[in-house]
């Protein structure tokens, strides 16, 4: 076993090593989000946002446009207030954009679906979504049509 | 009377060892940094340790994902969530058995070795010989063992998990049906960089410097008999795993408890 030949096969193991670390970083963790930049926050308020949670996907026509960085609630208002981030290069949403809160799948988790409006002035850093639509909560749902079905 | 002092006896020697140990981890320390003006030491360490622990941390990666696949599809899918496979895997790889199941296989492949190794070169006085030639044996043998473990452990784990994730795939999409691009994209979007992939390195950063720890202090500290080198290489790997799985317990507590 020569020097040259156990320098040259730690090489190749030091190499795969930092190899295998790059793959779990690049192709399995989410490191490609936080390349996108800098983006701008908007706020929206819902009655009830459910289970969704920080970090939730935000969409536009199902395409992922940002993420949810912070879940509070507003004791002015009686409301959650929802600050989401939105990647730099959608800048072109509408003020009268509205947000609603899906569920993706059956079991899956809830997201933000954002439905662009028709106004001139787009939304920038810090401005609030005003038209929101709530999460739709399972029990809420089954009580409605309960209701409904005793009405008949 | 007997049994206080049979117990009193025991917890005093418990004390002692964990004492010699301490003082034994601060001296290869101070011996690590004249370790720098020779690296070929290090190399051929990390040749023994690393290198040639390799073969088994690849197949066992392997295999351990293939399994994860497995099981994870059979119990997902009667939810109709198979695509989640994909972030079963990684994550309980990132997590938990990467660095864990790594560790424990260092133990018995390396840490066993480089005990075994400095027992016997103790027990065949040559840690004395390099004494009596002001040879130090902290710089010559230990420091170059321990720090070739330390830095071996990471990387190896980071390959177990890596090779594991390609196991899982293999499974799910190869034999199992499930789609490739799910695969890929829920796992990217429940596995976080800094929440998952790092707490896992430095998960096994901690086994590493622990496993290196025991083996090297068990094989400089053993009885220099044969009988007692074999006692050694026993306690080396049952207190390794031992080690490793009630500080897993406590670094997943503290890194994923407040979730």
């Amino acid at each position: 076993m020569t020097t040259r030949w156990i320098e040259i096969t730690v090489g190749i193991f030091v190499a795969l090593g930092l190899a295998g670390l790059f793959m779990l970083a690049l192709q399995v963790s989410n490191l490609g989000e936080y390349r996108g930049g800098e983006g701008y926050e908007v706020h929206a308020h819902f009655n009830n946002i459910g289970g969704l949670k920080v970090r939730a996907p935000v969409t536009i026509s199902g395409v992922r446009v940002g993420r949810v960085t912070d879940i509070r609630y507003d004791p002015q208002r009686y409301q959650a207030r929802v600050t989401m981030n939105i990647s730099a290069a959608h800048d072109y949403l509408p003020t009268d954009t509205q947000a609603s809160i899906y569920t993706a799948g059956l079991l899956g988790e809830q997201y933000i679906a954002l439905e662009p409006g028709g106004e001139e002035e787009v939304l920038a850093d810090g401005d609030t979504i005003l038209f929101t639509q709530s999460a739709v909560v399972l029990e809420e749902l089954i009580g409605r049509m309960l209701v409904n079905m005793t009405s008949d | 009377m007997g049994a206080f002092q049979r117990l009193g006896q025991w917890s005093l020697g418990v004390l002692e060892r964990l004492g010699r140990g301490h003082l034994f981890l601060f001296r290869t320390l101070l011996a690590l940094g004249p370790l720098a003006m020779r690296p070929r030491l290090l190399i051929r360490e990390l040749y023994s340790v690393g290198v040639l622990s390799l073969l088994i941390i690849v197949v066992s990666g392997l295999f351990v994902g293939m399994v994860l696949g497995y099981q994870g599809y059979i119990t997902l899918v009667d939810f109709g969530a198979a695509e989640i496979l994909g972030a079963v895997v990684a994550l309980s790889l990132v997590r938990e058995l990467g660095p864990v199941v790594t560790a424990l296989l260092f133990a018995g492949r390396a840490g066993s070795a480089l005990t075994a190794e400095i027992g016997l070169m103790k027990a065949t006085e040559q840690l004395s010989s390099m004494e009596m030639m002001a040879v130090d044996p902290y710089k010559r043998v230990i420091a170059p063992r321990f720090l070739a473990a330390v830095i071996s452990l990471p990387l190896l784990a980071a390959i177990f998990s890596a090779v594991g994730v390609m196991g899982g795939y293999f499974i799910g999409v190869g034999l199992l049906g499930v789609d490739s691009g799910s695969y890929w994209s829920q796992m990217q979007a429940s596995v976080d960089l800094f929440e998952d992939v790092m707490n896992g390195v430095i998960k096994s950063m901690v086994f590493g410097l622990v496993a290196a720890w025991i083996a090297v202090y068990e094989g400089y500290d053993c009885a220099p008999t044969s009988e007692g080198v074999s006692r050694a290489t026993t306690r080396t790997v049952v207190h390794t795993a031992l080690a490793v799985l009630a500080l897993d317990f406590i670094l997943t507590g503290l890194m994923f408890g407040d979730l």
